[in-house]
């Protein structure tokens, strides 16, 4: 590929719109010079040869860089219509239960995979293309902007003087002198001024150029901290259901951590009736323990840590681990209790308690007089064959068989006990009976466990990112050349935005320096709707 | 010296596709590796300690160099009553020739699932696991589930569903030691 040969003696890369050195246009034309990355030759504008030069130029291209982001805002999207599978039941068949919740719309949602879309094979290739997209796309753009306002020189070809949007000349007398006093006061103005052969370059906050690329390092870092967020092992997210008064391991610590619940608590907003009360605070006082003992799976030796009420949005942390309120069930059943009466004198014998979720199997009532809870089931039902069967594990409806044996009855007699109604074992005429005296309740809360090791990287990402738009929005790069040509001196401005401020500059310059009527600055107009 | 330019453009590009090939390649297989359970087929099984009904602690590893049937259910689970007897028919065949079942109960009381053994007349350990953590990480989502450890502790098979009796026998022959 030749190079192009400036008439100053420089050799310009193959596509290059503005001389790197002298600063003359190549276009021979008389319009407004276009400023767009200096006049630089863009590698991806320029080669397209081979094929690495073609994937180069397919990633280095805004456009596809903008379609690959609208894809992935749709997708994202679409993830949101339908819960994530993560929130629902873990032991059904995702196919059928879209089905069954959605409708024929939710199993082709279940169908394409949106229910796990955001760990989806495409979605991360997607994520990962976009960053490519944005990392070649700077590279190519970077490094020769970078190099070109490096190199600049400072005595600028007439026409590229001539072909900015604020160009002035004017003739003076001692054009030394006027020098002299234009630079002393562009520094005034807190330029940086370069002087070379009878010109003057007033450069400032350069660095707001490099505010796109420091954005787009910010937005590299999210991605990967993105990327390694969705790697097996390093985001944890597990749910816990926890009750008054007990202490479990938190699930996904493999029994490092412990946690006790002293009790959950809720409020609820005054005005709302008893049928349809909303909460207005539910909270948990909760004990966070370590399990100091050298082997984990054995009885665990608990340490506390940390004591807190865990509320909405004011989760327990400790270190990367964090537990989070997130829903209740109240008013659980937990304790039962039964006096044992003969029923034919009224004598009370005794009271049974019966832990709901451990329950003994033995209760001595003393006197020779003895209770065994012989069945247990803590949420009742007759399976297909009509047998007794529990539903689940919750105390939901419990049901209960007793044997009673007492001096009279060595040989004992059963009772069978539901919630609400009392069988005697068909056949037998009982002596003694049990009925429910009192009746305990439980809360229990349900705890959000996760585990982000990522934070840190995202909201460095984050931070990045931010500090790259501050340098784009507030600041502006501005250049003012001011060079002899004979016995006039020309001047010419260059801003990246805010053209307003830059005329401002301008006129404050000439006015202070005497170097020209303001009337003699040629403003283009057009810069005001053409803002780069 | 335009060719040096080039030939260094040439180097900077490779370079910078083939770092993103294997970026891409590295998050696809991470992707993919999140489908896997962690209680692979042919790995070693992982390690756990549990109570049993008695109350005495009991180990996988205790059982190093016999074969290993774990059965996860509860006494809710309708199908997992309906294959317990069949359990306890082969069990009673292999047990001379090591292999030991294990069932574990996920959550329920000690009364609940001792109580159901002895109605079953279940003679293998009955395990309780009361906060869920072995089921967790076997990753235990419907039940009843089946795992098959081989004598070196490796995972032989795994089966989720209720299991015929003539399965139960195929399986307890491939981890007889």
């Amino acid at each position: 590929m030749e190079q192009i040969r400036c008439e100053c003696g420089h050799e310009n890369p193959y596509g290059t719109e503005i001389c790197q050195s002298c600063g003359k246009p190549f276009d021979n034309k008389q319009d407004i010079l276009n400023m767009r990355y200096e006049g630089v030759a863009r590698r991806s504008q320029t080669y397209n040869k081979s094929l690495v030069d073609r994937i180069w130029n397919f990633f280095a291209s805004v456009r596809v860089g903008m379609t690959m982001l609208f894809i992935l805002l749709v997708a994202s999207i679409l993830g949101t219509i339908y819960p994530q599978q993560m929130y629902i039941p873990q032991t059904v068949e995702p196919l059928l239960y879209y089905e069954e919740q959605y409708g024929q719309l939710g199993y082709l949602y279940a169908l394409l995979g949106f229910h796990n879309l955001y760990s989806s094979w495409w979605y991360i290739t997607l994520l990962v293309l976009i960053g490519i997209s944005i990392t070649i796309a700077s590279i190519d753009r970077f490094i020769p902007l970078y190099r070109s306002l490096k190199r600049q020189g400072v005595r600028r070809h007439p026409s590229f003087m001539s072909r900015q949007r604020i160009f002035g000349k004017s003739e003076v007398d001692h054009p030394e002198k006027v020098m002299h006093r234009v630079k002393a006061q562009l520094q005034k103005q807190r330029y940086r001024v370069r002087e070379e052969d009878g010109a003057l370059l007033g450069e400032k906050a350069r660095f707001n150029r490099w505010g796109p690329y420091v954005v787009h390092v910010g937005l590299i870092i999210l991605l990967i901290g993105a990327l390694i967020r969705i790697m097996p092992g390093v985001t944890m997210e597990e749910y816990m259901w926890i009750r008054d008064g007990e202490t479990v391991p938190v699930p996904g610590t493999d029994r490092q951590f412990y946690v006790k619940s002293e009790g959950f608590d809720l409020d609820v907003y005054d005005e709302t009736s008893a049928e349809e009360w909303v909460p207005e605070e539910f909270r948990t006082e909760a004990v966070l323990y370590e399990n100091v003992a050298e082997d984990k799976m054995g009885e665990p030796q608990l340490e506390e840590i940390k004591r807190q009420t865990i509320k909405v949005n004011q989760p327990l942390k400790h270190d990367t681990l964090k537990l989070y309120q997130s829903d209740f069930i109240l008013n659980e059943f937990s304790e039962f209790s039964f006096h044992v009466k003969h029923k034919q004198s009224g004598d009370i014998l005794g009271e049974v308690t019966v832990d709901l979720y451990q329950p003994q199997s033995q209760y001595d009532l003393g006197g020779g007089n003895k209770v065994e809870l012989i069945e247990y089931y803590p949420d009742f039902e007759l399976d297909e064959n009509q047998q007794p069967a529990t539903k689940s594990n919750i105390p939901n409806n419990p049901a209960f068989i007793f044997e009673v044996t007492t001096p009279h009855v060595p040989e004992g007699e059963h009772s069978w006990i539901f919630v609400g109604q009392k069988i005697e074992a068909p056949g037998n005429e009982n002596q003694y009976e049990l009925s429910i005296s009192d009746v305990q309740f439980n809360n229990v809360s349900g705890l959000m466990v996760r585990e982000e090791r990522v934070l840190p990287i995202i909201y460095t990402g984050l931070g990045i990112a931010m500090i790259g738009l501050m340098m784009c929005y507030y600041w502006q790069h501005r250049r003012i050349w001011i060079q002899q040509e004979g016995n006039e001196i020309w001047l010419a401005a260059h801003t990246h935005k805010n053209w307003y401020g830059m005329q401002k500059e301008v006129v404050k310059l000439i006015e202070s320096t005497e170097l020209m009527n303001p009337s003699h600055l040629k403003i283009s107009k057009d810069f005001l709707d053409k803002e780069e | 010296m335009a060719d040096k330019v080039k030939n260094k453009r040439f180097v900077l590009r490779v370079t910078v596709l083939v770092i993103i090939a294997l970026a891409l390649g590295g998050a696809l297989i991470s992707a993919f590796m999140n489908d896997d359970t962690p209680v692979r087929v042919g790995e070693p099984a992982p390690d756990f300690r549990l109570d049993n009904v008695e109350g005495d602690s009991v180990r996988l590893s205790d059982f190093e160099g016999q074969g290993v049937f774990i059965n996860f259910w509860a006494t809710w689970c309708g199908p997992c009553r309906e294959e317990m007897p069949d359990i306890q028919a082969q069990y009673e065949v292999f047990k001379d020739q090591g292999v030991e079942v294990l069932a574990v109960n996920i959550a329920e009381s000690e009364l609940a699932a001792s109580r159901f053994a002895e109605r079953l007349n279940l003679t293998f350990p009955i395990l309780l696991d009361h906060d869920r953590t072995v089921t967790k990480q076997f990753e235990v989502g419907d039940i009843p589930s089946s795992f098959f450890i081989g004598p070196e502790g490796n995972v032989v098979d795994k089966h989720t569903g209720i299991l015929t009796e003539d399965q139960i026998k195929a399986y307890m022959e491939k981890i007889r030691p």
